[in-house]
């Protein structure tokens, strides 16, 4: 059991610290609004987004073939990877051949999702995350808690105390600029001494079997450049057509990220450098099983952006690390449960439903509605808790005897008004912990309606 | 083999085909590009000169960062500190003060701008670089991403980018900090 809400009350238990995090994130929303509503095609583009997305998953096959073709036409080594497992097997294969010590990365959701750089590090390579954010969180040793700002949990001082430990920055600095240019002086030194650079991939283009990588640091770039290998693991769900559509996938995604009108490098990987070696890694690792489930498919359009937790008021004040998987917020939430119903059967219910996923995500995954449906599938699977479980049992059994249920409702009106509060607030009571019970109507709707229908 | 397998797995699991949609032309207001450019340039970090200058390019270069001491291009009308075309590691720009390069198409929406393999001649040339100045064109500006990509071919060399401002971060406290692990600064001549 993953215990969201448990995390949760931890996270909301500094009370500070939870506005503070809520205020940040908030910002980032507004950003996106803001940009957004500078494009008067945006509702249009985001109707593409979908449209080409759902395109491709009905033809994903085949666009992966024609991917693999040309890729490997342009002189591209193609790896296929159903799991994790054998993702990472077949990354450290590569490195091993050439006798690789020394990696960098760039972000990667799919690589944190694999758990690849334990992998690596157990067989003795050295792995150097090269995001700040993420070179950040490997230092403190834990997951990202955002997978747009893998370390927006945390506060400048808590960084300024980790780099001064582990960078030997000044003891007490944390104005920013200061800790960026060191970790630029630290990474710089990583970057020249790396033999391979791994990467994600935001897009991968069948058309012309090239991979598309977007940064703002330029990290990823700095390490493919100068190493000799580059590899880049994508999932098969990255896949676009044609580079042409890459005009509706550049527009969306940055403004939806950040507010940005472009991420500052968007860079189109086709072939290797001259004595180099490119290698693209396509794993599946789940994916096609999501494929084949007609109401969630639609989260296989995702490409990253982190809106949907940006907007989120529960991942807003309750953040990342609460969700106990690589991908947190509402995208997280109905992405896990496929992966393992059991475990993530209450991420589906870390939400209000209120929708506001679904009204920012550029490419119109129905988020709210798949969460809606996923808990109707823990439920049918017997992965309710047992309080929950008895709750339902017992609404339901009194909704299906209408006269025990006026009653009980003319009961229940009554004795809110009349009882003391000690015996209507008590630890059973876990919704009035933090919240007053409504006012009791004095009648029901069904009691005024039959009052008031002729008149 | 795991790719047989993935590719049938996928076509049991795959719904039924779906049109991959027209797409459409879409309106262009009517803003003057090198103006737009300039002001969204601006917004990601970038400096926009408008007016050509008297001065040659690499006495412009020494103008605005007067401490540089390797000022490399792959263009002919720089006298670059070393010549690029003999450099065979591309550790070796590790030292690159000011890089200058010409783009070739620029994004008024955005102020993105496209450099590929042989714009830059070694790939890592405008990221390891501290300081990059890209020269462009006014009549290679476009409005938005859809026309700047029917301009120009991908796959036309190995590697090609969109550049559209210094490197940057907002990973420590949202605070933006310009100069994270590629150019500490990009100036944009269009000429």
């Amino acid at each position: 059991m993953n215990q969201h809400a448990q995390k949760a009350a931890a996270f909301v238990s500094n009370q500070e610290r939870m506005h503070w995090h809520d205020e940040a994130l908030w910002m980032v929303r507004s950003k996106r609004d803001a940009s957004t509503h500078g494009i008067s095609e945006w509702e249009q583009l985001r109707e593409l987004g979908s449209q080409i997305k759902d395109n491709v998953l009905s033809k994903l096959d085949q666009y992966l073939e024609q991917f693999e073709a040309n890729a490997q036409k342009n002189g591209v080594q193609v790896h296929w990877a159903a799991d994790a497992e054998e993702h990472n097997r077949i990354v450290h294969g590569i490195l091993a051949r050439k006798k690789i010590e020394r990696i960098v990365k760039s972000k990667s959701m799919l690589t944190e999702e694999c758990h690849l750089n334990e992998y690596l590090i157990e067989q003795g390579i050295e792995v150097i995350d090269t995001d700040l954010g993420e070179r950040i969180i490997q230092l403190r040793e834990e997951p990202p808690s955002h997978i747009v700002m893998p370390a927006i949990h945390l506060k400048k001082e808590e960084i300024g105390e980790l780099f001064h430990e582990k960078l030997q920055t000044e003891k007490g600095a944390s104005d920013p600029q200061y800790l960026t240019e060191s970790a630029r002086q630290h990474l710089r030194e990583k970057f020249l001494q790396a033999e391979a650079a791994i990467t994600g991939v935001n897009f991968g283009i069948a058309e012309t079997g090239g991979v598309v990588v977007c940064t703002n640091e330029g990290n990823a770039d700095m390490g493919v450049h100068l190493s000799p290998v580059q590899i880049h693991c994508m999932g098969i769900e990255k896949i676009i057509p044609k580079a042409e559509h890459l005009g509706v996938f550049t527009r969306l995604l940055g403004r939806s990220a950040t507010g940005q009108p472009i991420t500052i490098y968007t860079s189109h990987h086709h072939r290797p450098k001259p004595n180099g070696e490119m290698h693209i890694v396509i794993v599946d690792n789940g994916r096609t099983e999501q494929l084949g489930r007609e109401d969630f498919r639609n989260s296989l359009k995702c490409i990253r952006c982190g809106a949907c937790m940006n907007t989120c008021p529960i991942y807003r004040r309750s953040g990342g690390h609460s969700y106990g998987y690589t991908v947190p917020g509402p995208i997280g939430s109905i992405l896990t449960p496929g992966k393992d119903l059991k475990k993530y059967s209450d991420l589906p219910f870390a939400s209000t439903l209120c929708g506001s996923c679904s009204d920012v995500c550029p490419v119109k995954i129905n988020i709210h509605e798949q969460l809606y449906k996923w808990r109707q599938v823990i439920a049918e699977e017997g992965h309710l808790p047992p309080a929950k479980k008895k709750g339902m049992q017992m609404v339901s059994w009194l909704f299906a005897r209408p006269k025990l249920y006026r009653l009980a409702g003319r009961w229940g009106r009554r004795l809110l008004r009349l009882l003391p509060k000690g015996l209507l607030y008590h630890r059973f009571n876990t919704w009035g912990r933090d919240r007053d019970l409504p006012e009791p109507p004095k009648e029901s709707f069904q009691e005024w309606y039959r009052k008031n229908r002729r008149s | 083999m795991s790719k047989d397998k993935m590719l049938q797995g996928i076509r049991r699991a795959k719904p039924d085909a779906l049109p991959l949609p027209e797409m459409p032309n879409f309106a262009v207001p009517p803003e003057v590009l090198p103006i737009l450019f300039k002001e969204n340039s601006e917004k990601l970090g970038s400096r926009v000169l408008l007016s050509a200058s008297q001065l040659n390019l690499k006495e412009q270069a020494k103008q605005l960062f007067p401490d540089a001491q390797k000022i490399v291009s792959p263009l002919a009308e720089v006298a670059s500190t070393v010549d690029l075309s003999h450099i065979s590691d591309p550790h070796e720009l590790a030292d690159v003060d000011v890089a200058i390069l010409r783009g070739q198409i620029g994004v008024a929406e955005n102020g993105a701008i496209w450099v590929d393999e042989q714009d830059m001649q070694h790939r890592v040339l405008p990221f390891i670089t501290q300081h990059l100045i890209i020269l462009l064109e006014q009549d290679k500006l476009v409005y938005n991403m859809h026309q700047a990509y029917a301009k120009i071919q991908v796959d036309a060399t190995g590697f090609g980018v969109w550049i559209a401002g210094p490197s940057k971060t907002a990973d420590i406290e949202q605070s933006l900090v310009i100069g994270a692990q590629g150019a500490r600064s990009l100036t944009v001549i269009l000429d």
